[in-house]
């Protein structure tokens, strides 16, 4: 009883935060966007934050999350700080251009859009809902789930600024595409970035987002973005998860396929102290084929919780789950991969698999698969493993000379592997070798430096 | 060089080693053979550190030192080497990456520098062309689908590769063709010097025409009953093992 009140309490606090700050939120923002905010917080007002009384959220109270009292950022705050100090790392100078968001806004305020070759654009949200309404209001809050996700509702009442992408018809970006969540303040801090990818027909494009925070202070970040992929238009997007582990970060990633429509997302969870990953797919039309993998590397008191729905609503589509993890010390996880196959999807395969190991006896993880199967030509499997290190293959190495520490990491390393060969783009898949093998030696901290280019080439 | 005295292991509380004595010098082979499940797999896996096993009683002293005070990774530096009846399989550890560990920690332990890749790759080429071993299989990962033949010859190409002192091959002539088995034989007699001693577990004779062994002991239920001269194999191809197990006063 007494937590149902402070649990409400929680949700009048952020409809009071939204009431005192209404005329900032507005300010800015178009009308199209300020009808879908209104309607989103009277959505957030009758769901309010889900506990783990939500069967989506067993494992992962998030209501608890968000009474922290820390403070929004409802306009850009001007940190400046020196781009070069900051990436100065072991790769040379920075030339390639990074994008960043600090904060949830869009850094660079100079240049809130910028034109790539063959007609692409990157820059803020903000600004391109300002700049191209036709665009966002297709596309805006079309595929986020506002109706049953209610840190989605209170993402999209509080909507500002984040990463805006077109991809226009048949364009081809060569280039991955780099952009750094950045967060840094030194007071508590709790962002929702918002953002939207719009890749049209037979485009392409490659995308790596890594999240990072540069300042001690606790971070809560509840974000959102959007990927509309058309017709035969391929996406590969890699995330990175790189922040302290006094931040707690929920993402939600939805994707829409249209027919023939390409897409691997690959999410690795390396530092953070919560992360719960929402990766919701709709293929929505004939021939799509969607990836969605993940590697977490967690220790001490860090808790993951990765949770896939992919909606089979065309037939013919093919849709891969690769989930795998390394829990060590006390740390907690969950991993829940749904599997919806409609009616008419027949001739759908999906796969799905879930690997884990747990170095410690006090690790733990939870793993369901879920399938739902309403079409009866369809081709689907699924698994879930938790184990050890293969004490056999350990001693063979040891029998070799390799001391236990370092066999321990070859294995470990060959377990994360099979996710890392997945990564298409070379010279990213060094560099995230060289991060998930530091992080496994724990030789990655939190760190104000040689990191950050996580993925530059 | 490795000296065993009244060794006995158990594993889940039930004994396998019942009091093994056997004095291995330098510049010797000696053959064990015995019935399945007599324990000569539990032996090698002792020696070589396996902590799945527990010494229960007796002493074994390795050049001097007590072999039970070393890692299973120690006694590897330390020289002695273990070919497995049944090699692990190791899914996503690259066979390059694996032996460059391994040589490279062995190296660390005896104070020298580790080998450049280039250094690396020479060795491993050479070591490949003396065992003949297909090229291919250093390019995957370690024994992963292997065919049980490769299995052997890449645990072959490892010992020539580490340089052992004390060489331990459980049955690594079990399922060879005869021209492996002649290349696992010719590793062996390579190896041999007035410095390093070799333990070949084995069920057939037809090794023994290859690698011809000091001593021949026979093992059966835990303790080695009978030890003899290479005409023991001889006897054992003959009349198997039954005329000796009657000679054993229970
Ligand atoms: N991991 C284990 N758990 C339980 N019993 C075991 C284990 N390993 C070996 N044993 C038992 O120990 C005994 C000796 O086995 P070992 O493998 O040493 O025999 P071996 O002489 O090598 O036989 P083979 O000729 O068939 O290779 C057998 O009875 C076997 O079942
Ligand atoms: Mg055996």
């Amino acid at each position: 009883m007494s937590s149902e009140i402070i649990h409400s309490e929680i949700k009048n606090k952020l409809l009071d935060l939204y009431q005192n700050n209404h005329e900032v939120l507005k300010n800015g923002s178009p009308d199209y966007i300020n009808k879908i905010r209104e309607k989103a917080i009277e959505r957030f007002r009758e769901l309010g934050l889900p506990d783990k009384k939500n069967e989506n959220y067993k494992y992962t109270d998030l209501k608890k999350e968000f009474d922290n009292g820390y403070k929004t950022y409802l306009s850009p705050k001007n940190i400046k700080f020196d781009m070069k100090e900051i990436f100065s790392c072991d790769v040379p100078d920075l030339n390639t251009k990074v994008i960043l968001l600090l904060n949830g806004w869009y850094y660079d305020r100079e240049n809130l859009l910028t034109e790539l070759p063959g007609g692409a654009i990157i820059g803020s949200f903000q600004k391109a809902s300002e700049i191209y309404p036709e665009l966002v209001k297709k596309h805006f809050a079309q595929y986020a789930d506002i109706e049953n996700e209610g840190s989605v509702a209170l993402n999209t009442a509080f909507v500002k600024d984040g990463i805006f992408l077109f991809v226009p018809k048949g364009v081809i970006i060569e280039k991955p595409i780099q952009i750094i969540n950045v967060l840094m303040d030194e007071e508590e801090g709790f962002t929702q970035h918002r953002n939207l990818y719009i890749l049209e027909e037979n485009s392409q494009a490659s995308i790596v987002v890594c999240d990072h925070t540069l300042s001690a202070s606790n971070f809560l970040t509840n974000s959102v973005a959007e990927f509309y992929v058309g017709q035969n238009a391929h996406l590969d997007y890699s995330r990175i998860q790189n922040e302290h582990n006094g931040s707690k970060q929920i993402s939600h990633l939805f994707f829409h396929q249209e027919r023939d429509s390409n897409v691997t997302a690959n999410t690795i969870s390396l530092h953070g102290g919560l992360i719960r990953n929402n990766i919701s797919v709709h293929l929505d039309g004939e021939g799509c084929e969607n990836n969605t993998y993940g590697l977490y590397l967690t220790d001490k008191g860090q808790h993951i919780d990765n949770h896939v729905f992919i909606d089979h609503a065309k037939p013919h589509c093919i849709s891969n789950q690769l989930f795998k993890g390394v829990l060590d010390d006390f740390a907690t996880g969950a991993f829940n991969g749904k599997i919806l196959v409609r009616r008419d999807a027949q001739k759908t395969q999906a796969y799905q698999a879930n690997n884990n190991i747990l170095l410690t006896d006090d690790a733990d993880i939870k793993t369901r698969p879920q399938l739902e199967i309403y079409a009866d030509d369809v081709k689907c499997s699924h698994g879930a493993t938790v184990g050890q290190l293969d004490e056999n293959a350990l001693f063979y190495m040891r029998a070799r000379g390799i001391n236990k520490k370092e066999a321990k990491l070859l294995l470990m390393y060959a377990f994360a592997h099979e996710i890392i060969q997945k990564i298409k783009v070379p010279a990213l898949k060094d560099r995230i070798t060289d991060l998930v093998e530091k992080r496994l030696r724990g030789e990655l901290s939190r760190c104000n430096f040689c990191q950050m280019h996580c993925c530059n080439s | 060089m490795l000296s065993i005295k009244n060794l006995h292991a158990n594993i889940e509380s039930k004994e396998i080693l019942k009091g093994i004595n056997l004095e291995v010098k330098a510049g010797e082979v000696h053959a064990i053979m015995g019935p399945n499940g007599s324990g000569k797999s539990t032996l090698a896996s002792v020696l070589a550190g396996r902590e799945l096993f527990t010494v229960t009683e007796g002493k074994v002293t390795y050049q001097g030192k007590d072999l039970f005070e070393l890692s299973p990774e120690e006694r590897a530096s330390e020289g002695i080497f273990l070919g497995f009846q049944y090699p692990i399989e190791i899914p996503g550890v690259s066979m390059v990456n694996f032996m460059k560990t391994a040589v490279n920690e062995q190296r660390k332990h005896r104070g020298l520098e580790p080998l450049s890749s280039s250094d690396f790759l020479k060795l491993m080429r050479e070591k490949k062309e003396l065992v003949e071993l297909d090229s291919n299989l250093t390019n995957r990962s370690v024994n992963e689908g292997f065919s049980g033949g490769e299995k052997k010859r890449n645990e072959i190409f490892q010992m020539a590769m580490l340089e052992p002192k004390l060489a331990i091959l459980d049955e690594t002539d079990s399922g060879l063709d005869i021209d492996a088995l002649r290349i696992v034989a010719n590793g062996v007699n390579k190896l041999k010097s007035p410095y390093n001693a070799s333990i070949v577990i084995t069920h057939y004779q037809r090794l023994l025409d290859y690698i011809v062994p000091d001593f021949v002991h026979v093992l059966y239920d835990g303790k080695i009953i009978r030890s003899g001269g290479k005409e023991l194999a001889f006897e054992l191809e003959e009349k198997g093992y039954d005329w000796l197990k009657k000679g054993i006063v229970v």
